[in-house]
């Protein structure tokens, strides 16, 4: 008998919408910050904010790993004594931010075209440059940063990933 | 994170007076540390109190490690106090062993006042940010009110769950600063919920699975030590009649001399052990980690076999190999939950199985040859199996002599061997067995150890000394760093480097300067002489053993083979 399903042959990477609520005590940021560099796995966004009339705050983190890694991630975020819950998102909505600075002497028309069918548009205007935002998907949103680099944009933020479940 | 549930017997205390009473409460016994500036206030609590005794060590790392034994050899959970920055840095090494080895134990820092954290003060250091991922958990207190909480806290943490060492890093105004304290509060941890009792459905599935099984075995761990369930793990084994390995962490969980154990396995395991493993169709792992000194190359590693992993840490299960059966829970509760339902199944017949180990075990018996002038290092550790055998705790440091001692001590009950599994200390074993005496004053505490290993922690002979702590080194002096020098002849084609340690301190001398008690030998007859004096003695004593030079560990699995594919000892069995 050969049991195969002692090993992990799986060597597809597969991308993970994490959502970690944890206490906001005892450097809870940095011990899961730590616990991913210690452990050798991605963070590709992270961010927080409080959960409203709670002690607790929500971690929404995006990683990519196989199988295996995914299982490890979530079940050491578990281990760490602040941490509430983990969820692994299955059908989850993601929405991300960018602001993005462009100079005055671009296509403004192109540009706010382009904003516009990201679901974004110009929040302001100074006499060297503009700033549009958009919030989109996280896909759409590298896309439009793709299609806005020919604007020379001077500068672009991202805010990174939060996630709800549908 | 921690609610407060109920409020009784409010005290006015200061920092240092509420980490005294927190514990007078424990019920600590004895606490080793190390003054300095940061801590002061808290030492000056301990000078005027005579709840417990304070040891102390002649440098930090020693205290822990010896906090770290207390909590291994008791049970009970290890304190130590150190002072910030260097004293804290010296607690490091201490902290990363307890923590990979799983030991319960409370180590409190000072640190300097809240108000200068960040200006790179004197003896300041980021103590949390260096302790959080060696401890199972930290804490840097703030604010006095919250000190009551973070001591109760750290007892509760490092003793429930997987267990482990906890951290305070107390500023210096914190414990100068008036606060309420009451320890009979409770407080709730909604965030930390571990698992007790293992899924009785799972379990059930196991047991049916095991019974239809034709090769089982047992992979025990450390983590049975740590439950203290060593009884019933021999009561299970005994009535399904299942052959079991023992890892490093777990030797005595099964007597020495069971049928039905067949040694420890891994890298140094005996060769029936590692066969086990090789060949079993169900490996029942009860509180083990599947450590890469067990498995070697994890590609072939039991895949013959189905998995069934009981752990307390759901972390560890499918960790390094899936697992079929995970069950979640405290070995202590998972086992008696198998006892109770053994009864519901029908048991194969594994006496075939048995018998088949039972010829590897004859073909290939753990063993050495007596073939050299010099005394053979085994040698001395058999015999003084033979002559202190129970009565004896045995502390080891690392490198050689601890996998001899882990193959040829008869180990008949847990927590008689304290040895740095995981993190591989050197120099663990002096502090270890001055901790060991401590905790247990009416047995014989040994520590085999190597002439490079002894050196780690030397001065603490003083300390053992001081306390009448009467503790038995026994160096099993090769003139080498032995297993690194065992690793460059088998793959580095014997270029020794920096291995070779010639000159050496004299070891008698080195006893007799610090107050105890120093032998050399070279033959039987001195041996025993030796041990017996020592004991006599009541005395710290060294005996330094001249071995034969070049022996090896065998048998080995050498890095990245699998478990069946091990080097073996040649020559007459």
């Amino acid at each position: 008998m050969h049991n195969k399903s002692n090993h992990f042959y799986d060597s597809v990477e597969r991308r993970e919408v994490l959502s970690v609520i944890v206490v906001n005590r005892d450097s809870v940021l940095s011990r899961i910050v730590d616990l991913f560099s210690a452990r050798g796995y991605n963070i590709d966004s992270l961010t927080v904010a409080p959960v409203p009339n709670t002690e607790y705050s929500r971690i929404t983190i995006v990683t990519v790993g196989v199988a295996r890694t995914i299982d490890q991630i979530v079940k050491q975020l578990n281990k760490l004594i602040p941490v509430l819950k983990v969820t692994e998102h299955r059908n989850v909505i993601e929405k991300d931010t960018v602001l993005i600075k462009i100079p005055l002497d671009q296509s403004l028309s192109d540009v706010d075209v382009l904003a516009r069918a990201y679901n974004g548009a110009i929040q302001n205007v100074t006499d060297e440059a503009i700033v549009i935002s958009a919030t989109d998907e996280p896909k759409r949103i590298a896309n439009f940063i793709k299609v806005i680099e020919k604007y020379k944009p001077l500068e672009i933020v991202r805010s990174g990933v939060v996630a709800m479940e549908r | 994170m921690a609610k407060e549930i109920k409020k009784t017997n409010n005290k006015r205390l200061n920092g240092s007076q509420m980490v005294i009473e927190a514990f007078k409460e424990e019920n600590v016994d004895v606490v080793f540390g190390y003054p300095g500036g940061a801590i002061m206030n808290v030492y000056d609590e301990i000078y005027k109190q005579n709840h417990f005794q304070h040891i102390l060590t002649k440098h930090e790392q020693a205290a822990i490690h010896a906090a770290d034994s207390y909590a291994r050899s008791s049970g009970k959970v290890g304190v130590a106090i150190v002072t910030s920055g260097p004293g804290f840095t010296n607690a490091v090494t201490g902290l990363a062993t307890a923590y990979t080895d799983s030991i319960p134990m409370v180590v409190i820092s000072g640190q300097v006042p809240t108000v200068v954290i960040g200006t790179d003060a004197f003896q300041e250091i980021d103590a949390v940010g260096i302790s959080r991922s060696c401890t199972k958990h930290n804490f840097l207190v703030h604010d006095i009110k919250d000190l009551n909480r973070v001591l109760k806290l750290a007892f509760y943490l490092a003793r429930t769950g997987r267990p482990g060492p906890v951290h305070i890093d107390l500023p210096k105004d914190v414990s100068a600063a008036l606060g309420d304290f009451d320890y009979s509060k409770e407080w709730d941890l909604p965030t930390y919920k571990p698992t007790i009792k293992g899924n009785v459905r799972q379990i059930k599935n196991a047991l049916e699975h095991i019974s239809r099984s034709k090769r089982p075995l047992f992979y025990v761990g450390g983590g049975a030590v740590l439950s203290n369930c060593y009884e019933d793990i021999r009561k299970l084994v005994h009535q399904i009649k299942i052959p079991v390995v023992e890892t490093l962490m777990a030797r005595g969980v099964m007597r020495s001399d069971d049928e039905y154990l067949f040694g420890m396995l891994g890298m140094h395991g005996e060769y029936a052990a590692n066969m086990a493993i090789s060949e079993t169709d169900m490996i029942i792992c009860l509180g083990a980690r599947f450590d890469d000194r067990v498995t070697g190359r994890l590609d072939v590693f039991g895949k013959k076999a189905h998995i069934i992993h009981v752990d307390i840490d759901p972390a560890s299960i499918s960790k390094i190999v899936k697992t079929n059966y995970p069950i979640v829970g405290d070995l202590a509760t998972v086992a008696k939950q198998f006892l109770e339902h053994t009864s519901d199944f029908e048991f194969n017949d594994y006496s075939a199985w048995h018998n088949h180990l039972l010829d590897y075990r004859k073909k290939e018996p753990l063993r050495f040859i007596e073939d050299s002038d010099r005394l053979k290092p085994q040698w001395a550790i058999k015999r003084v199996g033979e002559l202190l055998g129970d009565k004896a705790l045995i502390s080891t440091d690392v490198g050689q002599h601890q996998m001899w001692t882990a193959q040829f001590y008869p180990f008949n009950k847990p927590r008689q061997f304290m040895t740095s599994g995981g993190l591989g200390t050197m120099g663990v074993g002096l502090p270890y067995a001055m901790g060991v005496k401590r905790a247990n004053p009416d047995m014989i505490s040994v520590n085999f150890t190597g002439d490079g290993s002894i050196m780690m922690n030397i001065q603490e002979i003083i300390t053992c000394t001081q306390y009448g702590l009467p503790v038995i080194n026994i160096i099993l002096n090769n003139n080498y760093l032995g297993m690194v020098r065992q690793w460059q002849t088998m793959f580095y084609e014997d270029r020794l480097a920096e291995t070779v340690l010639e000159t050496q301190a004299n070891f008698q001398l080195l006893a007799e300067s610090m107050g105890g008690v120093g032998f050399k030998v070279h033959t039987k007859e001195e041996f025993d002489k030796a041990l017996d004096e020592a004991i006599k003695s009541n005395k710290p004593a060294i005996i330094e053993v001249i071995v034969e030079r070049k022996e090896e560990v065998l048998p080995m699995v050498p890095n990245g083979h699998s478990a069946n594919e091990m080097i073996l000892l040649e020559g007459d069995k």
